[in-house]
């Protein structure tokens, strides 16, 4: 099958990512790597548990999860990431109903919106690294960052990966060659967004109580 | 463009091989990387084993020991044993399936590439100021307080090599789930096939938590983190936790695959149907999910508490249910069939004892109170040995005997394989056996000598002497593949006489796209079915003869590892003050990396496709005539 | 006939011991000869495992024995094609079912030797008057020797532990630098000293050791520690309760103890090089009773004349104090001792004598 074939609404296939054995194994291939991903961070959530609030005797109560976290921008934060997830699955939509202006539209829209919650956690980082609350004072420190911050690489790579996409196809439109891949980086963010739920969770939520 | 061998150059050879993206030829180069590796680790054994040959021994310093030992063990199960099984995955799976490649091709050539450079890389530790000496298991809070880059080394070549594990995981799921020829459905697939699957999920959960320790330890080393540091708030059992939920199913990542090769080897030797299929299929996916219930039996005497020891105690033991049954089965095919006792077959005769010893050993260890004596002295030492030894080299060697021909159309002497076989066989169990009377005597493992008059002299040497066996029936193994070489005799398609599963079919040499036609798999053991109705050609095609798909070479996935490798020095000598030109290799390398990573999104490559006529010639070239079956 | 059939038990029985117990190891070393309770119940287990997997053994060669020798292909015919069978459901219900029993057989006693070996809540048992009826040893595992302190005797020793026979010594594991792991397996199995936290456990000494060869049990180290790993032996004496009690009174009264006349040049070497710095020289415990490791920087030297070695591994004589204080760091690795080597040879003897006559044992 050519892979550079020119479809239209009506000969497009109802699943476009699976059409292809290549779109196929990417679509398994890329469930089993979000596997891995999952134990990964469940490791580092694991790691974190353990480390809470944990750090030298010396260590006051300054920096514990009670009065260290400000909810109300974490929680701006995770709004705007659940909205880009919307925005993505808007973008899956018109994607199989082959229409590419709208696919590369939401997609941007996704973008933006992943860089600013990017932006706001970078200003979060800062904010405490400005109070002290530095990767090296605590364990306790050292496992926040590292978890979070594991989940903000994954944001940057997301948002590298998405723009890419978006620029290297601006000119060619949809075929069966990039709609697995679209739809591999939609899955990639929702994932990504998924964690972050977590995060909010057991990071902020818990952390606050 | 297509990878037909014409005459080639030295140079062409290796450019070929470099850029490779196909499974057979990706078997060969772990086939070589792994057999490297062994070598090596197995001159580190012999080293240790000297210098324990008799009490206060001054052959080599304490510092030196421990490296031999770190590097030992982390060389002989990341660099040897996995290459080496991977080497067979690579070379078997996709023709038991009856596919053309692996679901991802390029992925497969990363993944070899960055074993093998992170493999280079640790090793480089030797040269570069000392290797790691903390142990393979590396415990944090020692790995901490150890002097010098032995542990950077450790941490950073095993991330290297662990992506590539990782990323030849996810690639035989995929190849397996979606790469399967008509008619091979799932109960269809030949154990080894089977196992292959289950070890390769078993990899996909198992070496997150390894990378997550290892980064916790980098940053801790690196950035000033405090996982480890108790003193910061930081605890060390979490390393021990991550190490082991990693490190236990690893086990089980190493030997199902060795399980697989014994059925198949026990199958075709026996001429009879592997026993209880469904049930050995059960089995194994029953020993990978119990595999990682059990991992903190390897911290008994850390201080979980008698609850977690008493839990850890039962389940252990449980995994020894669904062992047994793969042991019954195996020993139920050869019942009522006709044993050949081929060198294969020998090894997989060897192995049944020594494996079923190796696991008794572990169900005693799973008694908790039992383990507090038996833990970290020389018992535990004889105990993985006879596992890993036992289950999994001998499995090796034998299919290395086995799927010779498969991957080289020649055949491996027989005679000189027996003669490897005994020495290798006696000379493990003289080394192994009576380590498990040197614990139970008293003699902590991982101890870089012991003092006279402790009982414990004469049983180290008979262990030494073992162990010089052992080098002398792989020094055998190693002349008979270079004589098998320089004869060069090709023995075509099924040389045992007794395959029955559809890589026996395919003629001899393999042509770089396997099938002509896919195949068609009309039942369990395919080609057995095909040869006992008379089908000359060994297999029933599904589709007419027609152009086939095929990706293209790259040198990208070389380019992206030496890439990593050399940031992977940066961020080595990055910790060190006085080495600010590291920065400038971790960003010069990455850079590399990442242009690699942007051209292969940027570039499309959508393969090729090999035409009737092509494959005609082809066949004609390799066969002098159509069809090529002898 | 019965007693004939007895008798010959017995000898066979001994004929298998003796075979046995030429790969049973030295009895102040072996777990194959165990001088505790705890010990003991460890061997126990070691018999009924043994058994259970020697069983399985067994089994396993006979029906591979028997299908090697009927079906090989020599036997049967080269060209005999075996009938293709799929399975057995029997069977493998057969040995689903049986392997199940016999691990039950193993794991209930493994379950309730696990709680019982667990249980130290005796460690804090007292009686009317308040006081602690165990004996409880406070040990600091630190780079290459070990500190034994008694918190409710006040006293403190190193690198040989002192115990009372036949009652349940309780111990406090922890490590003050790397992770260590306190063994003594003649007397039962082991417990990692951890960083970061405090484990508990407990042994019981059913066997004076001053009939053994050394006159002491041997303990060692048994996780990776680094280099010296290897060298991080103990020495443990066991002692009749009255003993131990006038061991104890002997240690408490080391304070301000006088040195013979002829040793006191060698106490002023001492001094004078900076030993005590490190190194206490009496028994008396400094550190509070906490959770913590000991700082202490070097062994107490309090008992060094009773001692059965020399840094643990060498010799107890005069000259291997001066090799050692010499050469500290290339026979021990990694130590953290400074070497003495500049110091002159006649002071280092005289600090060697001086050390010798440290001691609540000799008259």
């Amino acid at each position: 099958m050519d892979m550079n074939k020119q479809f239209t609404a009506q000969t497009w296939p109802d699943h476009p990512e699976q059409a292809t054995l290549e779109g196929k194994n990417k679509f398994v291939g890329f469930w089993i790597f979000l596997a891995c991903e999952v134990v990964l961070f469940a490791s580092l959530f694991a790691t974190y548990l353990a480390l809470k609030n944990r750090g030298p005797a010396s260590m006051g109560e300054e920096f514990t999860t009670q009065n260290l976290f400000e909810l109300p921008l974490v929680f701006v934060m995770t709004m705007v990431l659940l909205t880009s997830s919307l925005t993505s699955v808007y973008a899956m939509y018109h994607m199989k109903n082959h229409n590419f202006k709208g696919t590369q539209t939401w997609m941007g829209i996704t973008v933006i919106l992943g860089a600013v919650f990017l932006a706001l956690e970078i200003y979060e980082f800062n904010h405490y690294v400005h109070l002290g609350f530095h990767y090296s004072q605590s364990a306790f420190s050292s496992a926040f960052y590292t978890l979070v911050g594991t989940h903000g690489a994954h944001v940057l790579l997301g948002l590298c990966w998405i723009s890419s996409l978006i620029i290297r196809n601006s000119k060619r439109g949809l075929n069966l060659y990039n709609a697995p891949k679209y739809y591999v980086a939609a899955l990639y963010w929702h994932f990504i967004d998924v964690v972050w739920v977590f995060i909010f969770t057991v990071v902020y939520l818990m952390g606050a109580m | 463009m297509s990878s037909i061998a014409n005459k080639k150059g030295f140079g062409a050879t290796v450019w070929d091989y470099m850029t490779t993206v196909d499974h057979k030829k990706i078997g060969v180069m772990y086939l070589i990387a792994g057999t490297f590796f062994f070598v090596l680790g197995g001159i580190e054994a012999m080293l240790m084993r000297i210098q324990l040959m008799k009490p206060n021994n001054d052959f080599v310093s304490a510092g030196f020991f421990n490296e031999l030992m770190t590097m030992h063990g982390t060389t002989m199960i990341f660099l040897a044993a996995m290459p080496l099984l991977f080497a067979f995955m690579n070379a078997v799976v996709p023709l038991q399936i009856g596919a053309r490649d692996v679901a991802f091709p390029f992925l497969n050539s990363l993944g070899f590439w960055l074993f093998f450079f992170g493999g280079i890389f640790l090793n480089l530790s030797w040269f570069l100021g000392g290797a790691p000496d903390a142990g393979w298991t590396s415990y944090a809070s020692l790995s901490l307080y150890s002097e010098g880059h032995g542990i950077d080394f450790y941490v950073l070549g095993l991330q290297v090599s662990g992506a590539g594990t990782l990323i030849s995981g996810i690639n035989f799921l995929v190849t397996i789930v979606n790469m399967r020829a008509p008619g091979m459905t799932y109960m269809r697939m030949p154990l080894f096939t089977w196992t292959t699957f289950v070890s390769s999920a078993l990899i996909v959960f198992a070496f997150p938590p390894l990378t997550i320790g290892l980064a916790l330890m980098l940053f801790d080393r690196m950035f000033g983190a405090n996982f480890f540091d108790h003193t910061m708030g930081g605890n060390t059992i979490i390393w021990e936790h991550l190490f082991w939920i990693f490190g236990h199913p690893e086990v089980y990542i190493l030997v199902l695959p060795a399980f697989g090769l014994f059925s198949e080897i026990f199958a075709t030797f026996s001429r009879k149907r592997l026993f209880g299929y469904s049930s050995m299929v059960f089995a194994t996916i029953l020993i990978g999910f119990l595999g990682f219930m059990v991992w903190a039996h390897h911290m008994f005497t850390v201080g979980l508490g008698a609850t977690a020891n008493a839990i850890f105690a039962v389940a252990t033991m449980l995994i020894a249910v669904p062992t047994g049954m793969k042991v019954f089965n195996w020993l139920l095919t050869m019942w009522g069939g006709s044993i050949k006792v081929t060198v294969p077959m020998l090894y997989a005769l060897g192995f049944i004892p020594s494996f079923v010893a190796g696991g008794v050993t572990g169900v005693m260890q799973a008694a908790a109170p039992l383990d507090y004596q038996l833990h970290d002295s020389y018992f535990i030492v004889a105990h993985f040995h006879y596992v890993i030894v036992g289950g999994i080299v001998l499995a090796l060697f034998g299919s290395a005997h086995y799927y010779w021909p498969l991957m080289f159309n020649q055949m491996l002497s027989e005679k000189l394989g027996k003669v490897t076989f005994w020495l290798f066989f006696i000379g493990f169990h003289c080394t192994f056996f009576v380590q498990h009377f040197l614990g139970l005597m008293g003699m902590p493992r991982r101890v870089s000598t012991y003092d006279a008059g402790q009982g414990l002299d004469l049983f180290n040497m008979i262990s030494t002497v073992g162990a010089v066996l052992m080098a002398i029936g792989v020094i055998t193994l190693v002349v008979n593949v270079v004589i098998t070489a320089v004869k060069n005799e090709k023995v075509g398609r099924d040389p045992w006489g007794d395959g029955r599963t559809l890589e026996w079919a395919i003629p001899q040499p393999v042509p770089f796209y396997n099938f002509r036609q896919t195949p068609l798999v009309r039942g369990l053991d395919t080609y057995w079915i095909e040869k006992q109705e008379g089908n000359e050609e060994g297999m029933t095609y599904a589709e007419p003869l027609s152009d086939i798909h095929m990706p293209n070479n790259s040198i990208l996935p070389f380019m992206m590892t030496v890439g990593l490798f050399i940031a992977s020095f940066g961020a080595l000598y990055n910790m060190d003050a006085d080495k600010p030109w590291s920065i400038y290799l971790l960003v010069g390398g990455l850079g590399m990396l990442f242009v690699c990573m942007f051209i292969r999104s940027f570039k499309d490559d959508h393969g090729y496709h090999v035409h009737v006529e092509e494959i005609l010639a082809e066949e004609e070239r390799l066969y002098g005539k159509k069809g090529g079956n002898d | 006939m019965m007693r004939k059939f007895k008798k010959w038990r017995l000898v066979a029985l001994l004929a298998t011991m003796t075979v046995f117990l030429t790969a049973c190891g030295e009895e102040y070393l072996s777990t194959l000869t165990p001088a505790g309770k705890v010990g003991q119940e460890q061997f126990n287990l070691l018999l009924l495992a043994t058994a259970i997997m020697a069983l399985v053994i067994i089994v396993v060669c006979i029906i591979y024995f028997i299908s090697f020798i009927k079906f090989r292909r020599s036997v049967i015919g080269e060209d005999v094609i075996p009938k293709q069978v799929e399975g057995s459901h029997t069977l493998e219900v057969i040995w689903t079912v049986i392997p199940i029993i016999l691990l039950l057989i193993l794991a209930v006693p493994t379950v309730m030797a696990t709680y019982e070996l667990g249980d130290t809540s005796g460690m804090d048992a007292v009686d009317e008057n308040g006081d602690k009826r165990a004996l409880t040893v406070n040990v600091t595992a630190k780079l290459y020797w070990w500190e034994f302190e008694y918190p409710d005797l006040g006293i403190v020793t190193s690198q040989e532990l002192v115990v009372p026979t036949n009652e349940n010594v309780y111990f406090n594991l922890i490590a003050a630098d790397v992770k260590h792991s306190f063994w003594i397996p003649a007397v039962g199995g082991k417990m990692d000293t951890n960083v970061e936290n405090l484990n508990k456990f407990y042994l019981e000494f059913s066997e004076e050791s001053a009939r053994l060869k050394d006159g002491v049990f041997y303990g060692k180290c048994a996780e990776l520690c680094g280099p010296s790993h290897a060298l991080m032996d103990f020495k443990v004496k066991t002692l009749k309760r009255e003993d131990f009690n006038a061991w104890v009174t002997a240690m408490q009264n080391t304070q301000n103890r006088t040195v013979a006349a002829d040793v006191q040049a060698g106490e002023e070497a001492f001094v004078a090089n900076g030993c005590i710095a490190c190194h206490a020289t009496d028994a008396i415990a400094t550190t509070p009773d906490d959770a913590y490791a000991s700082n202490a920087l070097g062994p107490n030297l309090a008992t060094f004349g009773d001692r059965n070695r020399v840094a643990g591994v060498l010799d107890h004589t005069e000259e291997e104090v001066v090799n050692w204080l010499q050469n500290s760091e290339t026979l021990k690795p990694g130590n953290l001792m400074p070497m003495y080597d500049d110091v002159p040879k006649e002071e280092l003897e005289a600090i060697a004598a001086y050390l010798m006559s440290l001691s609540v044992e000799q008259e």
